[in-house]
């Protein structure tokens, strides 16, 4: 279970207040207005940015001041998730040894995850020769090694065209499903969330509420919602 | 920890620390002990002031017929398309990493009394000039400098978005309207930076000052200190001359601090350049001589050590293959040092988004003479060994700490875009250490690495600096061995040692850059 403790968020004028738990293994959409903080908010859970206030656990251990790299979480951003200059093999074996010293077993382990994603022998291409959609699935790949608890998805497929973005979030959720992982996806689309996501966050005037069933919220929302949805409420 | 901000490693806290610590262990230790021997009881003689009344002189020519010629030079290579013109560009940063010993050589070819100038102006009925003074030491100035100026100017140029000319062109601005409306507010913005960089680099060369200066007329504060340590052995005059040269320094450093001035090196500079006006065959031709004159100019004194240094290289005496292999020797350890000391710096100042202390531990050389520290280090160290058995290691370590502001320039910018691109994700996945040295920040700095690697190893190649403080004749690098023949007027050795010089430098600086450019992926 993820708990947001408390959590105050500020930098310069912005504030954002954040105070409830997810379920482990639950999928969740993270939605509301640009600007609203829902991106800072996946920061601080990754810790890359400190929260003024509040505690962040994880199970029951306060993570709160824990190095990125040693929290129980991975973390897919908008873009820059791979290494150019590294090939697709060893882009992916960081998720075993971020020292790459990978021994036989661990570089069998490397192709199993390149095939169950569909990479079947690109492991020595470099990102940059591949599509977009492919580079996603090389991340994932990487995600689905870390077998971390917590994945945290910072619309890392935007650029994608929707059938694409379709298919990668149900290599996500196949993924999710395999690893027993808990899911926090940041959206702009509410079909993704009804589709993906059984729970959503709210993000708006500077408070993450806390998570709603996703359909019960997206058929009577609050005003906020309803008013970045584009309907009235 | 804002974000972007992170938290340094404990083993970059180090290196950075200590490499900083290092720098200002040798520059301002240096200068402690030169105004400690000084003491304020020395009083500086007429001779001495003629010194700094001829430094400032030099300095304020050789900055601004740099900048003049380089304003008409900069614009025609900004409107022209032609083939070298790449080429050209490139060659323009040459006269950086050029031994000085060898262009003034050169320069002496050319301009000297017998050279092919002096051969023209005698045909046309005039008096041959002389090129030892101040004639002679502005005019190795500019050669330096112009090529420089002309650079930064062109960067200035490139910085004004296409969009700006296309617009100029949509409403009819010819050449006057472009100038007025565009370039001048550039130019203002620009000048008065470039203008401090060259005088700040003409305040402290000194082999230029060697070979063409000298005698009460024409002899700079940086040459007058070489003369009183070297000469007389007078140490408080020297000392007290270095505090003088460190107040010049100083001033215009903070002075030049001021104003903004791109990178030296900035690459992009030959991207192509679409422009509208300044069309018609007469500004063509103008704009031929403005390109082609210069480029002779820098050209000719080169192309001449060349052919009249061929001949001698193969009957080189055995001294001067002996200094040329301490010549490598220095280089190669001034570039381990100066790499040593400017990757932990660079990626501290990347890492932890502003780190001024650190950055302006980095500038300091830049402010400082290397005759200024070189003789510090000489009265620290005289208790403990011998100046001579001294000479390579002190020239070692000057010509480090003296890269290190130009190898900083070109590593932090890269360091930065690293950081910013990348380290969330190394942070994420826990690539830290040793690990992230060898598969990210290796791999992804190759190019400025190789490029600050070139640039030391042909600086300290050519540099014919603090050795002259120190060296005998069983300790003398390349250079001094070259200024030793020509002061002993041996001019074919001279030619012979020049050209070895000469491929030596370029050599080194072009082997490491394209070790960093090789296989880079992308």
């Amino acid at each position: 279970m993820l708990e947001l403790d408390r959590l105050v968020i500020t930098q310069d004028d912005f504030r954002l207040a954040a105070d409830f738990s997810i379920p482990k293994a639950a999928r969740v959409a993270v939605i509301g207005p640009s600007g609203a903080g829902k991106s800072t908010l996946l920061s601080v859970i990754s810790g890359f940015f400190r929260p003024e206030s509040g505690r962040i656990r994880w199970d029951g251990q306060d993570i709160t001041d824990t190095a990125p790299g040693l929290r129980p979480l991975s973390i897919l951003f908008q873009d820059q998730n791979l290494f150019p200059h590294l090939t697709v093999s060893q882009n992916v074996g960081l998720g075993l040894r971020p020292d790459l010293r990978l021994t036989a077993a661990d570089r069998a382990r490397v192709d199993e995850a390149l095939a169950r994603t569909g990479l079947d022998g690109l492991g020595d291409r470099r990102p940059g020769t591949l599509s977009g959609g492919q580079q996603s699935r090389v991340a994932l790949a990487r995600v689905l090694l870390r077998a971390r608890p917590l994945m945290l998805l910072d619309e890392p497929f935007a650029a994608l065209g929707p059938a694409l973005k379709d298919e990668m979030l149900e290599l996500v959720a196949d993924i999710a499903g395999e690893t027993g992982a808990t899911v926090l996806m940041v959206s702009h689309d509410p079909a993704d969330a009804l589709r993906f996501a059984g729970l959503t966050v709210l993000v708006a005037d500077g408070v993450a509420h806390a998570p709603r069933p996703t359909a019960a919220l997206m058929a009577d929302p609050p005003e906020e919602l309803a008013a970045y949805l584009g309907r009235p409420g | 920890m804002a974000d972007g901000a992170q938290p340094l490693g404990t083993w970059l806290r180090l290196a950075a620390g200590g490499a900083a610590a290092l720098v200002a262990a040798l520059t301002v230790v240096p200068l402690g002990a030169v105004l400690a021997r000084a003491g304020g009881v020395v009083m500086l003689g007429p001779a001495d002031w003629a010194a700094v009344r001829f430094t400032l002189l030099q300095s304020t020519l050789s900055a601004a017929i740099s900048l003049a010629l380089a304003i008409p030079v900069a614009r025609a290579l900004a409107r022209r398309q032609f083939p070298g013109r790449g080429l050209l560009i490139t060659l323009l940063g040459a006269p950086f990493i050029l031994p000085v010993v060898v262009a003034v050589m050169g320069i002496l070819a050319i301009f000297g009394r017998g050279g092919l100038f002096n051969d023209g102006v005698a045909a046309l009925g005039y008096g041959r000039i002389s090129i030892y003074g101040l004639g002679g030491v502005v005019l190795a100035h500019v050669f330096f400098n112009l090529p420089l100026a002309v650079r930064l100017l062109l960067q200035g140029w490139l910085a004004i978005p296409a969009e700006r000319f296309r617009l100029a062109a949509a409403l009819g601005f010819g050449p006057a309207e472009v100038a007025r409306h565009l370039e001048r507010p550039m130019l203002k913005a620009l000048a008065p930076g470039i203008f401090a960089t060259v005088f700040l680099l003409c305040l402290t060369s000194f082999a230029t000052a060697l070979i063409l200066g000298g005698g009460p007329r024409a002899t700079t504060v940086e040459l007058a200190i070489y003369q009183a340590f070297r000469f007389d052995f007078d140490l408080a005059r020297a000392a007290a001359l270095a505090s003088l040269q460190l107040a010049l320094c100083a001033v215009t450093a903070l002075a030049a601090a001021r104003f903004a001035v791109p990178a030296a090196f900035g690459t992009g500079l030959d991207r192509p350049f679409a422009r509208w006006d300044a069309q018609g065959s007469a500004r063509r031709w103008l704009d031929a001589g403005l390109i082609g004159i210069p480029a002779l100019f820098l050209l000719a004194p080169l192309a001449a050590v060349v052919l009249s240094g061929m001949p001698g290289l193969v009957s080189l005496p055995a001294p001067v293959w002996k200094a040329a292999g301490r010549s490598a020797l220095v280089a190669a350890t001034s570039t381990g040092l100066t790499l040593a000391l400017a990757l932990p710096m660079a990626l501290a100042v990347a890492r932890s988004g502003r780190a001024r202390t650190l950055e302006a531990a980095g500038m300091l050389p830049l402010a400082t003479s290397a005759l200024v520290t070189g003789t510090g280090l000489f009265l620290i160290l005289r208790p403990l060994a011998s100046p001579a058995a001294l000479a390579l290691p002190v020239t070692v370590a000057v010509n480090a700490v003296m890269a290190l502001p130009f190898a900083l320039r070109s590593l932090t910018p890269p360091a930065r875009d690293l950081e910013a691109g990348y380290g969330r994700l190394a942070q994420s996945l826990g690539l830290t250490g040793l690990a992230r040295l060898r598969l990210l920040t290796l791999p992804r700095l190759r190019r400025p690495l190789g490029f600050a690697a070139g640039l030391t190893a042909a600086l300290s190649m050519g540099d014919l600096g603090v050795i002259a403080l120190f060296a005998d004749s069983d300790r003398a690098t390349l250079p001094l061995e070259l200024y030793r023949l020509m002061g002993a007027y041996r001019m074919e050795d001279a030619a012979g040692a020049a050209v070895l010089l000469l491929a030596l430098s370029l050599a080194a600086f072009w082997l490491l850059d394209r070790g960093g450019r090789a296989d880079a992926g992308t």
